[in-house]
């Protein structure tokens, strides 16, 4: 039982840790109909950009506050040089230009802060586990992430749904031209979205850092995933994002927690072992592929 | 139909038919750069034949992606299926090319029907991810596929026999795989061009624009575009043969979904919906992944030179710290994409003036 | 005279010069030098060059040329970056492969050549050990299997009797498991193969560990993974509770990451940078003043990689055209190796000392790694028998 729920608490984490990627991918490419796939590296740069500021101020809180207003930075110079002139193409140029910016973050973080990776050490009370119950211990910082992820998740809820900056948005969403009549500045404020969605991308990097550690190209797997995501929730669809990544977390969390267990009580305990990360690597496809056959505008997405 | 020389007229004829004779003529001159000490022979031919069968690939995901809309981010699994199909037989003993050819295209026709049956009712992105889902699960089989290497792959023992048609073995085996393959290249250049002029290429091309009003027109825009669909797959499947044999080995990491990705940079870099396009798409992006590096290096060791005869030698400093730079080639490839998208659009194929359609 | 050639300017025949073209001794060097992994790249390149410094920058007279070609971590554009080397630059000798799946793409390209021979400064996958064995091939690491039998003789004969096995989902990463369970004979109370390359999060996996009880747990995970699951081991607060084993995850390439989390986890290896033979100290002395950092594994299997073909070309005295003599002067491995003296196997691996290793502070307050014990000596590999060279 205990096990059960820690498995639980395991599969939501993660769940919400995929949340911060996939977040910022579906804002950008929900309302600008922008596919990026840089988003990755901004999640990189998120990580690299905490391992050194924390490094410097010598704290990981510090160091992951200062990472954000210079992941916002990053996001608006790449949306001024690169991808304003994108928003007007079709997706598939869209592909090869942020393809490109893939190849030059990886170089870039490569010449910057050289091949090695980086380790982003926690303060105590974040690398100790935390009693939940006496034989339930769970790492601190774990629920850092959750906590982190659950707050995120609700305060893109009121920024999106509940303010007149959402509303606008959601306005630019549908109507560009209408919403650029009404005299909203629509180049500032998809400017203004494509920041945020770095500073997303930055946050779940520096959040996922002291888990994962930070290396080059961290986010070149992850991102595919982030999609695999956003496409199952809806594209523009946070709440479908949200959902998405929960049960996305809770699949690949019980499949590697309980799926050797389960074939090895019908296949050779060596057949088991060696099917058991292929089923649960295939799972989440598996998912996508038939909520796209059942669905093919995914749970929440606008229907055609 | 024009006649032979109707291509002639136009820049954007000239330059394809003088890719197509540079291609063709490659074994006869290759010794001359050989001799020039530009390039080896074999290296040359190694190269270019990865080149012919990867633009093959390519073509046939222009096919569905240039001409139908339709961008399948999985494109690359019919390589693997290719390729795991005269895999798996001449690891049995069936060295035949003649068996293991059709049925790496028949393998692969069926899986794109069926992959093409499930996917084809989703647009867009959710298309895109939907063909990536599909071919991420046949990674992970091969993957899983513990009797013939797993993820370590399987080494191909000897190359496919044609009945001895073909030299599989000696000196010539290059010059006469590099040829199999670029025969193969026209072959498919001329089908994809037959097909998208006919009118089931027309429909096809109309389902792109608008899908609704070919429907309206009545029009069965599902069957026209997964016959597309599985006549795509089935050339790649044929290239996924042929790299195989080119290769001499196969692994999962065919059918990654990086490879996929390339196929669709390779279109998207020469030209989508236009017939050469791919060629031109893989012939720059993969002898830009190859030589970019040693073009940079080369470049640096003349500015590097240019600025101690100007400056001294203290001033240019070490050349091997210029050359370190090099290592990073990556940033100038990535570069090199986005000013194409961003200046240069229609691809490589779009320099050479406006397209006619096919 | 040392030439970086970073991916052969000589290509396009500008930089072709002619008169070392002819004479020098031609070594091509794959490894990763892109990406996440290119921090084991770096360490194996700095010690070829280290060892072409070392030799005075010849070999029986001879100037050494070194091309290093990028892998980038995949085994169609290893054998690729082979092919090149065999047949642009001609080199002599290819050199380096981190993984088995590179290694085992490029095989046939290099081996077939007949005039070119192939040294594997790591990757050591069990078919090349066995069916697969080539006369042109040589290894200067182990054979995969052979790091965690040392480290299961050593957990066997601590006498522990419960252990739990985490590895990477690899061909590499099943070897590794196979090799542990050849020399430990307790039982094991659980088995996990995890995603790969791109599992992120290993918590399913520790949760499972505490709940199993066991007495120790045995892991392998290379580079990046391995700093990834020694600190998510620490964060669930199962160091310190349950006593882990280790290959190839604590190494001087993540320790500078690790620090603390490393000590008192022990690891198996054929090579230390403290082994006390004179080479050794040479080569991590110079190396440590070269680059200001301690070489790994990796690096000195590259040294050794470099030496071996040093020793062969002066065996020959320069004559590296005939093949049969070169072979078998390659065979005898008459040099001094920084892990001291070793002779080959059948199969052309080495016969050679595992060690247990730990980590431990230097007098500058570095974290390094400090021989504790001799788990294997003279291990020869399992699959010589299957070999059919003589």
């Amino acid at each position: 039982m205990t096990l059960l729920i820690e498995q639980l608490l395991n599969g939501i984490q993660l769940g919400l840790l995929m949340f911060l990627l996939a977040a910022g991918l579906t804002l950008v490419f929900g309302i600008m109909d922008l596919v990026n796939l840089a988003h990755g590296s901004l999640y990189m740069f998120g990580a690299y950009f905490c391992a050194s500021f924390s490094a410097w101020t010598g704290s990981f809180v510090v160091g992951a506050l200062l990472a954000l207003p210079a992941a916002l930075l990053l996001g608006v110079l790449v949306e001024v040089v690169v991808v304003r002139k994108l928003y007007r193409r079709d997706h598939l140029d869209h592909v090869l230009a942020t393809f490109g910016l893939i190849l030059i973050a990886n170089d870039l973080v490569r010449l910057v802060w050289g091949p090695d990776g980086r380790r982003i050490p926690l303060p105590a009370w974040l690398s100790q586990p935390i009693r939940l119950t006496p034989d339930l211990p769970y790492p601190a910082y774990r629920f850092a992430v959750i906590l982190v992820g659950a707050a995120v998740a609700l305060l893109l809820y009121w920024l999106v749904g509940r303010t007149r900056t959402g509303m606008w948005i959601r306005a630019g969403a549908s109507n560009r031209t209408m919403i650029g009549a009404l005299g909203v500045n629509v180049e500032a404020l998809f400017t203004l979205v494509f920041g945020l969605g770095a500073v997303l991308a930055a946050l779940a990097g520096l959040m996922a850092a002291p888990i994962v550690t930070v290396s080059i190209g961290m986010g070149d797997n992850i991102l595919i995933l982030a999609f695999v995501i956003i496409v199952i929730g809806g594209i523009g669809s946070i709440k479908g994002a949200f959902i998405a990544a929960m049960v996305v977390g809770m699949i690949d969390t019980v499949g590697r927690a309980f799926l050797p267990d389960l074939l090895k009580s019908f296949l050779s305990v060596a057949a088991a072992n060696t099917a058991a990360p292929a089923i649960s690597s295939m799972m989440i496809y598996l998912l996508m592929a038939g909520v796209l056959v059942w669905r093919p505008t995914g749970l929440f997405g606008a229907r055609s | 139909m024009t006649g032979m020389t109707a291509p002639l007229r136009t820049w954007r004829g000239r330059v394809a038919v003088g890719l197509l004779v540079m291609l063709a003529l490659l074994p006869w001159y290759s010794p001359w750069l050989d001799a020039a000490g530009i390039i080896s022979q074999r290296f040359a031919l190694t190269v270019m034949t990865r080149v012919v069968i990867l633009a093959i690939a390519a073509s046939s995901l222009n096919l569905i992606l240039g001409y139908g809309g339709m961008v399948s981010f999985g494109h690359a699994v019919y390589i693997g299926i290719g390729g795991y199909t005269v895999g798996i037989l001449t690891y049995h003993g069936i060295g035949s090319g003649f068996v293991q050819f059709p049925l790496a295209i028949l393998l692969s026709a069926l899986l794109a029907l069926a992959i093409g049956a499930l996917s084809l009712r989703t647009r867009g992105v959710y298309f895109i991810m939907i063909t990536l889902a599909f071919a991420q699960l046949l990674y992970y089989v091969a993957v899983g596929l513990e009797a013939y290497g797993a993820d370590d792959g399987l080494t191909i023992g000897r190359r496919s026999d044609f009945a001895g048609l073909i030299p599989i073995r000696g000196p010539n085996k290059f010059v006469a795989f590099y040829l199999l393959s670029f025969v193969v290249l026209l072959l498919v250049l001329g089908l994809v061009h037959r097909l998208v002029n006919s009118r089931f290429g027309m429909a096809l091309r109309g389902t792109k624009s608008n899908d609704a009003r070919m429907q309206a027109l009545g029009f069965p825009t599902f069957r026209y575009r997964i016959v597309a669909f599985a006549i795509a797959g089935a050339l790649c499947g044929l290239a996924g043969a042929l790299l195989a044999n080119h290769t001499e080995f196969i692994s999962p990491a065919m059918m990654h979904w990086t490879r996929s990705g390339d196929l669709i940079v390779m279109v998207v870099l020469g030209g989508m919906g236009s017939l050469l396009g791919p060629v031109y798409g893989a012939v720059a992006f993969l002898l830009l992944e190859e030589f970019l590096p040693a073009a940079l290096a080369m470049v640096l060791t003349w500015l590097h030179a240019g600025l101690t005869a100007v400056l001294g030698a203290a001033a240019a400093g070490d050349l091997d710290a210029w050359l370190k730079m090099a290592e990073y080639w990556q940033i100038a490839l990535g570069t090199i994409l986005i000013l194409v998208v961003l200046y240069a659009r229609g691809g490589i194929d779009g320099l050479f003036g406006r397209s006619r359609h096919g | 005279m040392k030439r970086r050639a970073f991916a052969s300017a000589a290509l396009l025949g500008m930089l072709a010069a002619p008169a070392w073209g002819q004479q020098s001794i031609k070594i091509g060097f794959i490894s990763t030098f892109s990406g996440p992994q290119a921090a084991i790249g770096q360490d194996m390149r700095r010690s070829v060059e280290l060892a072409v410094e070392h030799l005075g920058g010849k070999m029986a007279g001879k100037p050494i040329e070194v091309i290093f070609e990028d892998d980038q971590f995949k085994p169609e554009v290893g054998k690729q970056k082979s092919e090149k080397l065999v047949q642009q630059d001609k080199v002599n000798f290819v050199g380096g492969y981190i993984w088995s799946n590179v290694l085992l793409a490029s095989l046939k390209t290099v081996t077939d050549e007949g005039d070119t021979i192939l040294i594997s400064s790591n990757a050591g996958p069990s078919r090349i050990a066995g069916d697969l064995c080539n006369p042109n091939f040589f290894s200067t690491s182990w054979q995969n299997d052979q790091t965690p039998s040392a480290m299961g003789q050593y957990v066997q004969d601590k006498g522990i009797k419960k252990v739990y096995l985490v590895s990477a989902n690899y061909a590499a990463g099943k070897d590794m498991l196979s090799g542990f369970k050849h020399t430990f004979k307790g039982e094991i109370v659980g088995e996990d193969l995890t995603k790969w390359p791109d599992q992120l999060d290993f918590s399913a996996e520790l949760s499972k560990i505490r709940a199993a009880k066991p007495d120790a747990v045995f892991v392998f995970f290379p580079g990046a993974h391995g700093v990834q699951f020694l600190s998510q081991y620490a964060q669930t607060g199962l160091k310190g509770t349950i006593p882990l084993y280790t290959a190839f995850v604590i190494d001087a390439l993540s320790l500078p990451q690790l620090k603390d989390l490393a000590l008192g986890v022990p690891g198996a290896q054929s090579w230390v940078n403290d082994l006390p033979n004179e080479q050794n100290k040479r080569f991590v002395a110079d190396f440590k003043k070269k680059y200001g950092t301690y070489p790994s594994f990796y690096g000195a299997q590259s040294y050794d990689t470099i030496m071996l073909i040093a020793s062969a070309v002066e065996g020959v005295k320069g004559n590296i055209g005939d093949m049969v003599k070169l072979r078998a002067e390659l065979t005898k491995a008459n040099f001094k190796s920084v892990r001291g003296d070793f002779k080959f196997n059948n199969n052309h691996f080495p016969i050679q000392n595992f060690y247990i290793q730990e980590t431990v502070k230097d007098a500058e307050g570095k974290f390094t790694l400090k021989t504790v014990g001799v788990a294997m000596k003279d291990a020869k590999d399992a699959y010589g028998d299957k070999c059919r060279m003589k």
